[in-house]
């Protein structure tokens, strides 16, 4: 079908592998994506503290630099899993704020225009485009949170030497578990709510409130009923309370209350945050309840019954 | 009620066989919710380019969703080029192309990326993609247009860019859901005329599905009439036109009571459309030389006479009124 000869011809030529063409979608929304001088900026403001992060763990093993600095390597924060753990939830911060920034009209503008049918009449199946479509954001995640995450403990394990590594090792797996299934979530919520809302502001509206709100939620039970069973509807301190479990820092008690009777006696009360299996389970459920919706929500055309 | 399979392949016995079914309805029924909405459809389609015609609800976009995987049959299936629906819906989408009617695009795109992107989602490289899209735009007379975004396409681009996104790839079957739908009468010359050079590339086969008997008529060899989920029609427009479908229509002066006896008596077919208005079918043997005859016995004028072939319309009302399979 050259342009000069402006006649109709079929294609004869050799085709992508299957498997690969998910990865089409995120290819040509990135173009849109950075596109916004805004959204670009902030994007490399979110590489600032892992920048902060190599130079930190530079600085503990270069003597010049302490020197210059006129600065002890015992002043300086340890490299340990507290170390990691805080800038794992940082980036994790950083990360919440663009999925809150290109997550919304993900699916929403292509149900808008009726783009669906267009993707799903060619070889092209449901699952590959709601893949294709959260990998916008998992890919764009992935470049902020465990990639350079990683990068930074091969970097510490270098300068520290193999022992180190050896003995952390459980660490790496720590830092990409934490970030992936946090990125996965929010990808994950911001794609359903995407299906559900079809107006960008709304629908980033929706995505904060269905992070803050159930959190509000969560501490009002936690101080009415002084327990810590609020944290299970608190998506927040479920990502904290599996973040905390897989660094192995997680507390189980976290607290206790001293409350005087009329009669004069005094009971304690030993606040225990629920156990770190509930956590997974609860989180393992809004997976599933957002997976149901998106199921329901990416069609060709709803039937009318 | 769904039309007997039997009564179903009699509609489509007298179609010539020489090319391959494009697609073959084995008993394809639909139903939503407790609506029923094709009942149990039967045929083999071989038209170069099948118009899909019928009212309202008819199910002929239903048809179309149905065969391009949309929507699950709830009884029997259907296939296209042997490939069957529910099994093989991948491939059957690796061969085909849709132009749907609604308005349809991905926002914030020019029509070059968007169509660019579409070819890709077809399995094209990349390269290849970008290369056919220009070349699918400049097909459909989009080529200076190329790099505009989409949303400030006016309607009749809209449909020219749906258009140039169904055969960026190149597909063997086009589905194309009422594309002249919204278009001044330039612009559907323009898109009638891109349809029929498709169709005569011999590249692609076409079905095409519209409320408009004209662009039907002037695109598709072969028909295809739905009336409330079942076939009603399904014919070759050309062989319908030719087979003892010849009317003449007769405008009469004086007394017509002997001279239409006398028709009768020939063993034509008849009506009075009118005052003096006569329309009739010639048998085999009768000429046009016999009717004078008879006239200037009966001492009748005949004022006018003019040949009318079955048109499309004709068919479509038959359809409608006589129900299914009747012609």
């Amino acid at each position: 079908m050259a342009v000069y000869e402006q006649t109709y011809k079929r294609y004869a030529g050799p085709l992508t592998p299957e498997w690969s063409r998910f990865l089409i979608i995120p290819r040509h929304a990135y173009r849109g994506v950075f596109k916004s001088k805004l959204f670009t900026a902030f994007f490399v403001l979110c590489f600032v503290p892992l920048l902060i992060e190599a130079i930190l763990i530079y600085l503990h093993h270069n003597v010049n630099a302490l020197g210059i600095m006129k600065t002890q390597v015992q002043e300086l924060i340890p490299i340990d899993a507290t170390f990691f753990q805080f800038f794992v939830n940082l980036q994790g911060a950083f990360a919440f704020v663009v999925a809150l920034l290109v997550g919304p009209p993900i699916v929403s503008q292509d149900l808008r225009n009726n783009a669906l049918p267009l993707y799903l009449c060619r070889p092209f199946s449901r699952t590959e485009y709601v893949v294709g479509k959260m990998s916008v954001l998992l890919i764009l995640l992935s470049t902020i949170t465990w990639i350079p995450q990683l990068l930074l403990f091969l970097l510490q394990s270098y300068l520290e030497g193999f022992t180190w590594f050896r003995t952390n090792l459980w660490l790496a797996s720590a830092i990409v578990i934490g970030s992936v299934v946090w990125i996965l979530l929010l990808a994950l919520i911001s794609q359903t709510v995407s299906a559900l809302v079809k107006w960008r502001v709304v629908a980033s509206g929706a995505i904060l409130g269905l992070f803050l709100i159930p959190s509000v939620f969560g501490e009002f039970i936690n101080v009415v009923f002084l327990t810590r069973v609020g944290n299970l509807v608190s998506i927040g301190a479920l990502m904290k309370n599996i973040s905390s479990g897989l660094f192995g820092t997680f507390v189980q008690t976290t607290g206790t209350f001293r409350i005087e009777s009329f009669d004069g006696t005094v009971r304690e009360i030993i606040l225990s945050e629920p156990p770190l299996w509930s956590s997974w389970t609860v989180l393992f459920g809004i997976c599933v309840v957002c997976l149901a919706i998106l199921s329901r929500k990416v069609k060709a055309y709803e039937v009318v019954k | 009620m769904a039309l007997p399979a039997t009564a179903q392949q009699e509609l489509i016995k007298d179609l010539p066989l020489t090319d391959p079914a494009v697609i073959d309805l084995l008993g394809l029924s639909v139903t939503f919710g407790a609506r029923p909405i094709l009942k149990g459809l039967r045929g083999d389609l071989r038209g170069k380019a099948i118009g899909l015609l019928g009212p309202n609800g008819a199910g002929k976009t239903t048809l179309i969703h149905t065969l391009l995987g949309f929507y699950e049959p709830s009884a029997g299936t259907a296939q296209i080029f042997g490939h069957d629906i529910v099994d093989q819906a991948k491939q059957i989408r690796a061969l085909v192309g849709y132009m749907p009617e609604r308005d349809a695009f991905i926002a914030k795109m020019s029509a070059v990326h968007f169509v660019r992107l579409m070819g890709e989602l077809s399995g094209l490289p990349p390269e290849a993609a970008l290369e056919r899209a220009h070349e699918a735009l400049f097909y459909v007379g989009l080529g200076e247009a190329r790099y505009r975004k989409l949303e400030t396409y006016s309607l009749g681009m809209k449909q020219l860019a749906k258009l140039a996104q169904a055969i960026v790839h190149g597909p063997k079957l086009l589905f194309l859901d009422e594309p002249t739908n919204g278009l001044d009468p330039p612009a559907r010359l323009r898109m009638i005329k891109l349809i029929r050079e498709i169709r005569d590339s011999g590249e692609a086969h076409i079905v095409l599905s519209s409320h408009l008997l004209l662009d039907v008529e002037e695109c598709c060899d072969e028909i295809l009439i739905l009336r409330e989920g079942q076939i009603a029609v399904y014919c070759n427009l050309e062989e319908e036109r030719k087979s003892n479908r010849k009317f003449l229509m007769l405008e009469t002066r004086g007394d017509q009571t002997k001279f239409v006896q006398a028709i009768k008596e020939l063993g034509c077919e008849y009506a009075i459309t009118g005052d003096h208005r006569l329309k009739i079918v010639l048998q085999g043997g009768v000429e046009v030389r016999d009717l004078y005859q008879l006239a200037a016995r009966e001492r009748v004028q005949l004022r006018r006479l003019s040949y009318k072939r079955d048109s499309l319309e004709d068919i479509f009302l038959k359809a409608m009124e006589n129900g299914y399979g009747g012609l």
